[in-house]
């Protein structure tokens, strides 16, 4: 048996051998990046200020991406739209991660009518298509990020409920927990050092396809005028924006649609490379 | 003792689950959108609310029934529910059946053309991508499927319509919505579109679970027999592989069908469908409670249906799969 030091480098090594993982990682922290240059407001124009005598000027020098129909700097509005994407999405799968796996795990080790229970509620989850629930809570709650955000965890916990459920139903009934069990230990160092390890990878997995899946979402909501409203940027909002404009100005539609495809194209492809790395029966292909 | 052998019956558990599940969707509907903030007068009357009197606003709020305690506004929702009306719009007095009753057709309509789009792109592909994994055509195969889930539909509705409207001065959706019956030319023309776009959303999922299971499928050892004892290639290629393939395909699209009922949300807006995407919308905008909380219903009602109706589709294909 190899210890543990051994296996996550292990994992890291493999990874670094998949193509499209290293793609991926590229993409996203580029985007990563671009969005922390935003928060220290390292943006060549406020994202809201209004010049106009540069109405809807093309891509140049002064203007990366061109301007918009008020004259706002399209490249210092996708930045803080990609800013905005990530931190709506990164807190949402966050969220649904903690509870998710919480309930998950208690659920597959404990049993009986709480597992019932819990497997009922995330079947109700279930049956909605997400941007629809998503739509139903951002409709009672607001349009802060917080309540985007939250809206978005609540539909993306049974996800991480019946990720980690699983493997838990599996594991209970190998022998070295029971054997843990015989030798006294407490519930909590069994459920954190025998049963969280092996949840772990499918976790890590899920939580970059869930990213990937809560930037489609949030866009689309504050698409939808559901999210960020006017004048923030969000990149939903761009594209709802340049619907009209489109056709005389390409660039206020093709920047940020691009932004959001380069970031979920990158999480797929980083989750793609994680599943490879961490699932040991994938590694020989 | 006597329960125990009615739930033996064939369906008779299947059915309470999806009951129970039914029932846990409609109380979580209906509180969800009770917390909506401005109830539905303010809805109804908008600035005009400002008018009225506490004693009219009053009389109004037992008008709707919302005076009522939560339970026994549940209770009422439900029995409108149940007997088929769905509830009325606050603002116009039309029921949410009248509303659905149009609008279902359309969302249906478009979900089907997107998942048979969906499905025959998403197989061909996958198809042609397993053929040769590692080669240029896998990669490009790929590339597909990894752009068709990375481009939102809007980003694709978008330029869809942009480029139809200003380059070759054609935008079918600018005229009324036209049923299949009263028009199937001018229907296929507004939902060519929209109904791609949903495909090619369906068509990413789909040729990968195709991908990867046809790769598995080929290493077994009745496909090395099928091609050992001369059975011609395309032959082997749908009947042995494809067919032994086809459970998670089946599955994919099952689980596809119920999200393009939601992906019609966006594409309904876009292009101008009335659907039932665009009643929920409509109807969050203006805080018809009753619309949204029926609409959802019924989305969610289709959705549970199609999860069991895939599973019974995929017991057929696989007689192996009993219980």
């Amino acid at each position: 048996m190899r210890n543990k030091e051994e296996k996550t480098k292990g994992a890291f090594h493999y990874y670094l051998q998949s193509t499209s993982g290293i793609v991926g990682a590229v993409l996203v922290l580029v985007m990563i990046i671009v969005a922390i240059f935003s928060i220290l407001g390292i943006t060549p124009y406020d994202p809201v200020e209004q010049h106009i005598e540069n109405i809807l000027q093309g891509p140049s020098t002064h203007f990366w991406f061109g301007t918009d129909e008020f004259g706002r700097d399209v490249f210092s509005r996708t930045l803080e739209g990609m800013r905005r994407s990530l931190t709506v999405s990164i807190s949402a799968v966050t969220f649904a991660a903690i509870l998710g796996v919480s309930f998950g795990i208690l659920a597959g080790y404990v049993g009986k009518w709480f597992d019932q229970l819990v497997t009922r509620v995330s079947d109700v989850f279930f049956a909605f298509p997400a941007i629809l629930l998503a739509l139903a809570i951002v409709a009672s709650l607001g349009n802060d990020w917080y309540d985007t955000a939250l809206a978005i965890g609540v539909v993306y916990t049974p996800i991480f409920i019946r990720v980690a459920r699983g493997p838990v139903l599996t594991v209970k009934e190998m022998d070295y927990i029971k054997i843990s069990r015989v030798l006294g230990f407490s519930s909590f160092r069994i459920l954190r050092k025998h049963i969280f390890p092996n949840v772990f990878a499918p976790i890590v997995v899920q939580i970059a396809l869930s990213l990937s899946w809560a930037i489609l979402t949030e866009s689309g909501l504050s698409f939808l005028g559901l999210g960020t409203q006017p004048p923030t940027p969000s990149l939903g909002l761009m594209v709802a924006e340049a619907q009209p404009l489109a056709a005389f100005a390409w660039w206020t539609l093709v920047f940020p649609s691009l932004f959001i495809t380069i970031v979920v194209v990158g999480l797929n492809l980083v989750g793609d490379g994680l599943r490879d790395a961490l699932d040991p029966a994938r590694r020989s292909s | 003792m006597n329960f125990r052998r009615i739930m033996k019956y064939p369906g008779v558990s299947r059915t309470l689950s999806v009951l129970t599940t039914l029932f846990g969707i409609s109380v979580f509907v209906f509180l969800v959108l009770r917390v909506i903030p401005g109830d539905s007068i303010t809805g109804a009357f908008g600035i005009e609310t400002g008018a009225l009197s506490p004693q009219q606003i009053a009389e109004l709020r037992v008008y709707y029934g919302i005076d009522q305690s939560l339970f026994m506004q549940y209770i009422s929702w439900m029995q409108s529910f149940l007997s088929g009306k769905f509830g009325f719009a606050y603002s116009t007095g039309v029921s949410v059946a009248t509303l659905t009753k149009s609008s279902l057709p359309v969302t249906i309509e478009l979900a089907i053309i997107g998942t048979v789009l969906g499905v025959i792109l998403g197989i061909a592909i996958g198809m042609f991508s397993a053929k040769k994994p590692g080669s240029t055509r896998d990669f490009a195969g790929q590339l597909f499927g990894l752009l068709a889930l990375a481009i939102p539909g809007f980003v694709l509705s978008t330029g869809i319509v942009t480029i139809m409207a200003n380059k070759f001065h054609y935008f079918p959706n600018g005229y009324e919505y036209m049923t299949p019956w009263e028009n199937p030319w001018m229907n296929f023309q507004q939902m060519m579109f929209p109904g791609l776009v949903l495909g090619i959303a369906v068509a990413a999922p789909i040729m990968r679970t195709t991908r990867s299971a046809l790769l598995e499928t080929v290493d077994k050892d009745f496909v090395r027999t099928a091609h050992g004892k001369g059975v011609p290639n395309n032959t082997v290629q749908f009947r042995h592989i494809l067919r032994n393939s086809l459970i998670p395909i089946v599955t994919m699209t099952g689980i596809q069908f119920g999200y393009l009922l939601g992906g019609a949300v966006i594409v309904e807006k876009i292009f101008a469908l009335p659907g039932m995407g665009r009643q929920i919308l409509d109807a969050i905008m203006k805080r018809e409670y009753a619309t949204v909380q029926s609409s959802i219903m019924i989305f969610a009602i289709m959705f549970v249906l199609i999860n069991v109706a895939t599973d019974i589709i995929y017991r057929k294909i696989d007689p192996r799969i009993k219980k």
